[in-house]
């Protein structure tokens, strides 16, 4: 069963009509509806594609976020062998909403943190939406510095809304949990690639993508802070999404023509979530291109180079 | 408004009715409700003299307070690009800055200086709550590198002094990124082995909180500022009951570890110098009256009571 997002109710009724036709086909055999049902495949093909063609930035944000698009497990899944979770900060808990361990990536050993927002109810509650806690961004920290000690690249999927807003998590330093990921990210002496595969939320992301490289899937949004809660800042009022996620400027493209994305990865007409397999394998191949960019650099240049490019960030602005 | 006032023309109208004795001689304590003359106010650093109130400072006024005989150097900071993403809510990004600048006098949210307290050297930043709430942008993220760079060539520790709502929204991704940069920052200063502490003034949220204002090597707090990644409205949103008492306050973080001292305004100078002294291996400070410093350099210029 498709899920349709609001601005796909067209589509939603043309789609469903093809496939009432072919149901009622099916249950008489003398009829022969596949001609119409045919002609009205194509209407929705173009209807997908005017759609997609030049999605808002709050589309792009409602795609980002659209409940079967594939998310961290998923690309773990069928990307990595050997996959072997890794639990815990040592400290207090482990944090379900950030998933990592080892893993092989074309047969070579990686460490894979990525946020994972769940696909069901219980599953969502479980991971916490994706909403890490301090438990989270330590158990990451942890993980790279294993992949620096044992010379792993790293590899971060990042989809998440933000890091938690609790009672807990504020008492427990998510400030300083944060802040830490980010530091270490920066220190880590062995590549470390990122790809935002959904939402980019504020903090939460930085703290995995403060990357050597960076790719964001074409309909994948990366931002300061979520459309809503601009709109309610500076608008005043929540409705005003819309607006926000105009101005803030968190689609792909715009990331990229601003230098802070390295690559946009392309996804299958309507979205990742029509294709799940073509897209987990683009993002596969994107990984691998840009593990390979750089795997001959050493310790020292990397994280050189790494520093070099976040202190270089936003020279350039966004030409009108 | 009397027919005198309505019929005399504008000029002659402000020849009469000008005033001598300027408005704001008194200001009321937000804690107590003391009124307190702006002198005495002034001369206690914005703190209540009755309650012990911590109330905003400007980073003139605080340096002036800080540095020996109020004597500090500004550090350059490298201009942004205006407006990146030619950001447009209500206001244009731009007339917001304009807005800004025009109501504190200052360039923007972040000012960086050098020069000594107690004889020892440093170079110290302090984020203005005043200016868009402090907020990080590019400037505040590009005057966190100079003043980190400015300490690593003189060999000098940094205090900084944050007080901010978090990222400025008008940047966007840019505002988020300078997460990133201000962090590379404080590993500049890590290892060049120099000093950089933190001092967390009311407010300090969000993206900045979740930088540079963690990473110091010594974390201390103004009394009862907000430190914090999300504010407490969110969080009662989210959680949907009530946060108990001073949550989210310095005293509290003191006490569930995220700080190393909690500090009042007016102690801060002394405790200042202690440290960094004994950080930097140098003896301790003379106790007493200082003896007269030698002759300022001729760039110094007293900048502090020029505003």
């Amino acid at each position: 069963m498709t899920h349709y997002l609001d601005f796909e109710k067209p589509l939603a009724e043309i789609e469903g009509k093809a496939e009432e036709l072919r149901a009622i086909a099916r249950q008489s055999e003398e009829m022969d509806v596949e001609d119409e049902a045919k002609a009205l495949d194509r209407k929705a093909e173009t209807l997908l594609k005017d759609l997609y063609s030049s999605l808002t930035p709050w589309r792009k944000c409602q795609v980002a976020r659209h409940p079967n698009r594939p998310h961290c497990q998923d690309y773990i899944d069928a990307l990595f062998t050997e996959f072997t979770p890794l639990a815990g900060d040592r400290n207090f808990a482990d944090d379900h909403a950030v998933m990592g361990g080892m893993a092989r990536f074309n047969g070579i050993p990686v460490v894979v943190i990525g946020q994972e927002k769940g696909h069901d109810t219980k599953t969502r509650i479980e991971r916490n939406f994706g909403m890490a806690r301090p438990e989270g961004y330590r158990k990451a920290i942890r993980l790279m510095e294993l992949a620096h000690k044992f010379n792993m690249p790293v590899v971060t999927l990042v989809d998440t809304p933000g890091a938690y807003p609790g009672k807990g998590a504020e008492e427990r330093g998510q400030s300083e949990a944060i802040a830490r990921s980010t530091e270490k990210c920066l220190q880590i002496g062995v590549p470390i690639v990122s790809v935002v595969i959904g939402e980019g939320g504020s903090g939460g992301a930085v703290a995995f993508a403060t990357a050597d490289r960076v790719a964001m899937l074409e309909h994948s949004v990366y931002s300061v802070i979520s459309p809503e809660g601009c709109a309610s800042i500076l608008w005043k009022d929540a409705e005003k999404m819309r607006e926000a996620a105009e101005a803030l400027r968190l689609t792909a493209q715009d990331l990229y023509k601003l230098g802070i994305c390295d690559r946009i990865i392309t996804e299958p007409m309507g979205g990742a979530h029509r294709d799940r397999k073509h897209t987990i394998a683009s993002v596969g191949r994107c990984i691998e291109q840009m593990l390979g960019d750089l795997k001959d650099l050493k310790s020292k240049d990397l994280v050189a180079k790494r520093r070099k490019k976040f202190l270089d960030m936003g020279s350039k602005g966004l030409a009108a | 408004m009397n027919w005198i006032t309505n019929y005399v023309r504008p000029t002659i109208n402000s020849f009469f009715s000008r005033r001598d004795t300027p408005e704001n001689l008194w200001t009321k304590c937000e804690s107590c409700g003391t009124m307190l003359f702006h002198r005495e106010l002034k001369d206690n650093q914005n703190v209540c003299t009755n309650c012990g109130h911590h109330m905003a400072i400007t980073p003139r006024e605080r340096f002036a307070h800080l540095f020996d005989g109020g004597i500090f150097v500004e550090v350059d900071v490298p201009e942004p690009l205006a407006d990146p993403l030619q950001f447009r809510d209500q206001k244009k990004y731009p007339d917001r800055m304009k807005a800004a600048q025009k109501k504190t006098g200052e360039k923007e949210a972040m000012l960086v200086a050098e020069g000594e307290i107690g004889r020892t050297p440093i170079v110290a930043a302090a984020q203005d709550f005043t200016f868009m709430g402090g907020s990080m942008g590019m400037y505040v993220g590009n005057a966190i590198i100079a003043g980190a760079e400015r300490a690593v060539a003189t060999g000098k520790p940094f205090v900084l002094f944050s007080a901010a709502g978090g990222a400025r929204m008008q940047e966007g991704i840019l505002s988020l990124m300078q997460m990133p940069r201000t962090t590379v920052a404080v590993q500049m200063l890590k290892e060049a082995n120099l000093p950089y502490i933190v001092v967390l003034t009311h407010p300090t949220t969000g993206g900045v909180t979740a930088s540079y204002a963690m990473l110091g090597d010594i974390q201390i707090a103004e009394p009862n500022a907000l430190i914090c990644f999300a504010g407490p409205r969110v969080i009662e949103q989210t959680i949907r009951e009530k946060l108990p008492e001073g949550f989210q306050r310095a005293e509290y973080l003191l006490d569930h570890g995220m700080l190393d001292r909690v500090t009042p305004r007016t102690k801060l100078r002394e405790e200042l110098i202690t440290i960094i002294r004994m950080l930097m291996g140098q003896p301790p400070a003379i106790v007493g009256d200082l003896p007269a410093p030698a002759a300022a350099p001729a760039e110094e210029a007293p900048a502090a009571d020029s505003k």
